[in-house]
Parts: structure tokens; C-alpha cells; sequence
């Protein structure tokens, strides 16, 4: 039932997607300009005991299409909120959980799908990594996305109006990318700044996904970061699922 | 046999300037393939009712049980045998009526092939066959009122909620809908709950009158029966008899709609 319903809501929107083709190619913009413009600027330098700058660029660039892209799908929940959609969907029986994991499903796809793209395009520029630590960076893009959408979505049912959205996602986005050392590892930084950046959930899913592109998959890191990433998704899917529950009350 | 019962059925908001009582205790009981108009002025409540009678919104007080089941306790048991058309109908523009017709059926759990054959059989009852490959934002709002309609009996329900059906409508519209709603009650026997500010409208389709104002129920009964004991006379008219009870008019001079 659960599946049955999820597999439905999944479908109406992933048809909406792909009646965007614009939507799907822009989202991978901006991570390919950061390839092109700044990845050139890394290569030699020593950001890392292990691997090259492309291994630690690359890992960086994903989870960061993850958090620009998901943190935001919110928006579309609150045009729909606005056309009665949600209400409509929340008055027959299905079960608002399926509500919820049909759109996040659908935006991990896109996310996974954009995150493909660019490893491709990193591969050409010179990226080598294990087949194994890529699929892994995958995984880590989808459930970072399962988990942002959730709570973005939970955030526009409550917030209801795009003016109140945005700059609240804007403000939570902005730090979180600048702590968490998607661009170069905190480690290079002063022990303050790579201390406070721990206290980051996504800090622990971009060290994770770095092991994973050097080989190293038995790590503490690849440990907590899958912990942090798994506890994160449960925690905002039941978020997100009560918002579908009782928005409107 | 009550297809919908009422007691004390309450909701106030929480808002940042002070609790809105927005109904304040509503009693009602409504008999299998009546056609209720809950009539009222802006703002006395309906809405908010709808919304704790599907499940939509959960009451601050009293009970209710529609279909036989309990808002509270059996919300899914409520949502499968109801039907709810909200007043912003709740399309997507771009998706076509096929498809929101179709995902509607499958949202109440109809087979893809169960949910295309009766969006069929909607489509010619209802008028709307020629319109299937549409986007729902190419429709005009007569058309587009009539597909949220078709939305909301796609799983045939035993009641049938409608929000303010046709405000905004044209008058030829209006005309359509009121001879769905009659055809639905002859044909189908499915009770209709509509709420509504045109007393013209109310007077036309509705067998009984539940008037609410404030949040509460101030009169109900049949139109004559209410014009009678308002006013005295058989022959008032429902505008006079509303004045009566409530000391005012439910539908303010710029939104009154044309007569029929
Ligand atoms: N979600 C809400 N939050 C706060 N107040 C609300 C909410 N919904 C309705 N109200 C208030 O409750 C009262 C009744 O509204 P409503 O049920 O929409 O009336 P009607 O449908 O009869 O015009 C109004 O004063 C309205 O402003
Ligand atoms: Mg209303």
C-alpha cells in the first residue's frame, strides 16, 4: 500500500520533471562552472594526505548540488499549496508518509541524475577515483537530498508565503556550505573553524564521500558519516511527514 | 439513517494576534441523499466545518461522525467515503484532465484500469469528454469547476462536500452545476453538503438549510418551512427570512450574483 502510493505520488511528479528539461540540465550549472573555474586553481596543491585535489574537489561539488538544490525544493510545495493540490491530495486516504517520500524520491533522482553528470564531466577533466567510492558518493547525494527535501518541504507547508521561504532556507544553506568544507577541507583552516565545523552534520557526509574517492572505506569518518547521514533522513522524514499531517491546522 | 452528525463541533485558531473562535459548537445531523446548503455569511464558519468534517483539520471540541465514521478515531475510514471539492478546486494547470482524473482514482486506491473507465464514464456524464487531452488550465471555470467536481466522485462517494460550488461562476455555469447536483441526488442518491452565500441558490437546490453565523447554527429547515416561521409568510423571500434571523444579508451588493 505504502509502496503502491509512494510509487503514485512518485510518478506525478517525476512527469512534471521531465516535462522541464531546462529544470534538469540547470541544476549541474553551477557545480560545472565550479569545475571548470576553480577546480584548475586546485590541482597541485596539497589539500589532502591522500589523493589529488579532483578527489577532494569532486566529493565537495556533489553534496553541495545536493544542498542548493534540495534545501529549495520547498518552493514548488508552496505554489501547489496555493492551487489547493495538497489539500486535495491530503483528503483522500493515502498515507501522508507516501505524500512525503513520493516528491523526496523524486528529487533524489534528480539530484542522483545531476550528480552523474558531473562525476562524467570530472572524470574527463582529469578525476580518478574507484568505481565503488563513486557509487558511494551516490548514495551519500541521494540520502543528503531524501533529507533536505523533507525538511524544506515541512518548512514551506508551515511558512506558506515564497518571500518568508526563501531567505529562511538562504540563511541555513549559506553557513552550512561554508562549515561543512564542500569547497576545500576544513582541516586546512585554524583549529576553531574545523572544530565549530564539526558540530556540521553535512562536515561528516563530505569527509565520508572524500574516503570513499580515495578507496578508504573502513575509516572512522566513512563510519560516522554514514551514521549521521541515515540518523538525518529518518529525523526529517518524520518531520516532514507530520507537516504533511497537519499543515493547515 | 445520519449519513453526517454533528455535536459541538468546534475549532478555534491559535494566531499571533489572539484566539479566532471560528466555530463555536455547530450540532447538525444529515439523512442519506438530503442536499444540505449550509448557508452563510463571509467568514461565519462554513469553510472551517468542511475542513473538520474531511478530516482536513482537527477539532478543538465536540464530535462528528460522517459515513459512519468517527472524525478522530476512523479519519481514513471519513476520507474513503467521502468526497471533498474545495473551493480552489486543487488542479495542477499543466496536467491534463486525463491524467489528474486518472492519479485521483489512484489515490483512492481504484486500479489504473478501474480509475480510466470511470474517468470515462465522468467525462460523458458530466460533459467533459472532448475536453480529456487538455491541460486543466486551458479549461474555462464553468469547465474547470465541473473536472474539480468529477475529482471529487471519482472513488463514488456516499457524501459529497462542496465549497462555495459556484462562486465566481457565470451564470450559465451556475446553471449547469445546479442540474449536476440535482442529477447526482436523483441518479446517484449521494448526499450533497454545499456550503453557500447566494440565497438564490440555496433556495433552488438545497431540500434543507442549515444558516450558520459566527460559528454557530442560528436555523435550519426546509426554505418554506424557514421563510415561514421567520417572516410569517410562505411567500418572503429567503433574502427577507436571512434578515430575520440573522439581522443582515449573506452576500454583500458587489458579489451578488445574477439571477437565473
Ligand atoms: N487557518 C486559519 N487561521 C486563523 N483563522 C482562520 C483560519 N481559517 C479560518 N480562519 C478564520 O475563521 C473564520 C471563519 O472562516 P471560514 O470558515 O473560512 O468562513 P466562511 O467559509 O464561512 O467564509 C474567519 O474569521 C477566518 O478568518
Ligand atoms: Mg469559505
Amino acid at each position: 500500500m505504502l509502496l503502491q502510493d509512494t510509487a503514485l505520488i512518485f510518478g506525478r511528479y517525476a512527469r512534471q520533471t521531465l516535462r522541464s528539461k531546462f529544470h534538469i540540465v540547470f541544476g549541474v550549472l553551477m557545480p560545472l562552472l565550479y569545475l571548470l573555474f576553480f577546480g584548475p586553481l586546485l590541482t597541485g596543491l596539497p589539500l589532502a594526505s591522500t589523493g589529488d585535489s579532483w578527489q577532494v574537489l569532486v566529493p565537495g561539488l556533489l553534496l553541495q548540488l545536493s544542498l542548493f538544490g534540495a534545501s529549495f525544493a520547498g518552493f514548488a510545495i508552496i505554489v501547489e499549496q496555493g492551487q489547493g493540490v495538497v489539500e486535495r491530495m491530503r483528503v483522500t486516504p493515502v498515507s501522508r508518509l507516501a505524500l512525503l517520500l513520493g516528491r523526496v524520491l523524486r528529487d533524489a533522482a534528480l539530484f542522483v541524475f545531476q550528480a552523474v553528470l558531473l562525476v562524467l564531466a570530472a572524470l574527463v577533466m582529469g578525476l580518478r577515483a574507484p568505481l565503488a567510492g563513486i557509487l558511494i558518493g551516490w548514495v551519500f547525494v541521494a540520502l543528503l537530498a531524501v533529507s533536505l527535501a523533507s525538511l524544506s518541504y515541512s518548512l514551506a507547508l508551515r511558512v506558506r508565503t515564497p518571500h518568508e521561504f526563501g531567505p529562511a532556507v538562504n540563511a541555513f544553506v549559506m553557513p552550512s556550505m561554508l562549515l561543512s568544507g564542500l569547497m576545500l577541507p576544513m582541516t586546512l583552516g585554524p583549529g576553531w573553524l574545523d572544530g565549530l565545523s564539526h558540530a556540521m552534520p553535512f562536515r561528516h557526509l563530505v569527509d565520508a564521500v572524500r574516503d570513499a574517492y580515495v578507496g578508504a572505506y573502513t575509516t572512522d569518518s566513512m563510519l560516522y558519516g554514514v551514521l549521521v547521514a541515515i540518523g538525518f533522513a529518518v529525523l526529517a522524514v518524520t518531520v516532514g511527514t507530520r507537516a504533511f499531517r497537519t499543515t493547515g491546522a | 439513517m445520519a449519513v453526517i452528525s454533528a455535536t459541538g463541533l468546534a475549532r478555534t485558531f491559535r494566531t499571533k494576534t489572539g484566539p479566532v473562535a471560528a466555530v463555536r459548537g455547530i450540532d447538525l445531523t444529515v439523512r442519506a441523499g438530503e442536499v444540505i446548503g449550509f448557508l452563510g455569511p463571509n467568514g461565519a464558519g462554513k469553510t472551517t466545518t468542511l475542513r473538520m468534517l474531511t478530516t482536513l483539520l482537527p477539532p478543538t471540541g465536540g464530535t462528528a461522525t460522517v459515513a459512519g465514521c468517527d472524525l478522530v478515531r476512523d479519519p481514513v475510514g471519513v476520507r474513503r467515503r467521502s468526497g471533498y471539492v474545495a473551493q480552489s478546486g486543487g488542479l495542477d494547470p499543466h496536467i491534463s484532465v486525463r491524467e489528474e482524473l486518472i492519479t485521483q482514482g489512484r489515490l483512492y486506491r481504484l486500479s489504473t484500469a478501474d480509475a480510466t473507465a470511470r474517468a470515462q464514464e465522468l467525462a460523458r456524464e458530466l460533459d467533459l469528454d472532448g475536453l480529456m487531452d487538455r491541460p486543466t488550465g486551458a479549461l474555462s471555470g464553468g469547465q474547470r469547476r465541473k473536472l474539480d467536481i468529477a475529482m471529487g466522485l471519482m472513488h463514488r462517494p456516499e457524501v459529497l462536500f462542496l465549497d462555495e460550488p459556484t462562486t465566481g461562476l457565470d451564470p450559465g455555469s451556475r446553471a449547469d452545476l445546479w442540474a449536476l447536483v440535482r442529477w447526482l441526488r436523483a441518479e446517484h442518491g449521494t448526499t450533497v453538503f454545499l456550503t453557500t452565500h447566494y440565497l438564490d441558490e440555496a433556495d433552488a437546490l438545497a431540500d434543507r438549510l442549515i444558516i450558520v453565523d459566527r460559528g454557530v447554527v442560528v436555523a435550519e429547515g426546509t426554505p418554506s418551512a424557514l421563510k415561514l416561521h421567520h417572516t410569517g409568510s410562505a411567500e418572503a423571500t429567503l433574502q427577507d427570512t436571512f434578515l430575520a434571523i440573522t439581522g443582515r444579508t449573506p452576500t454583500p451588493a458587489h458579489t451578488a450574483p445574477v439571477a437565473v
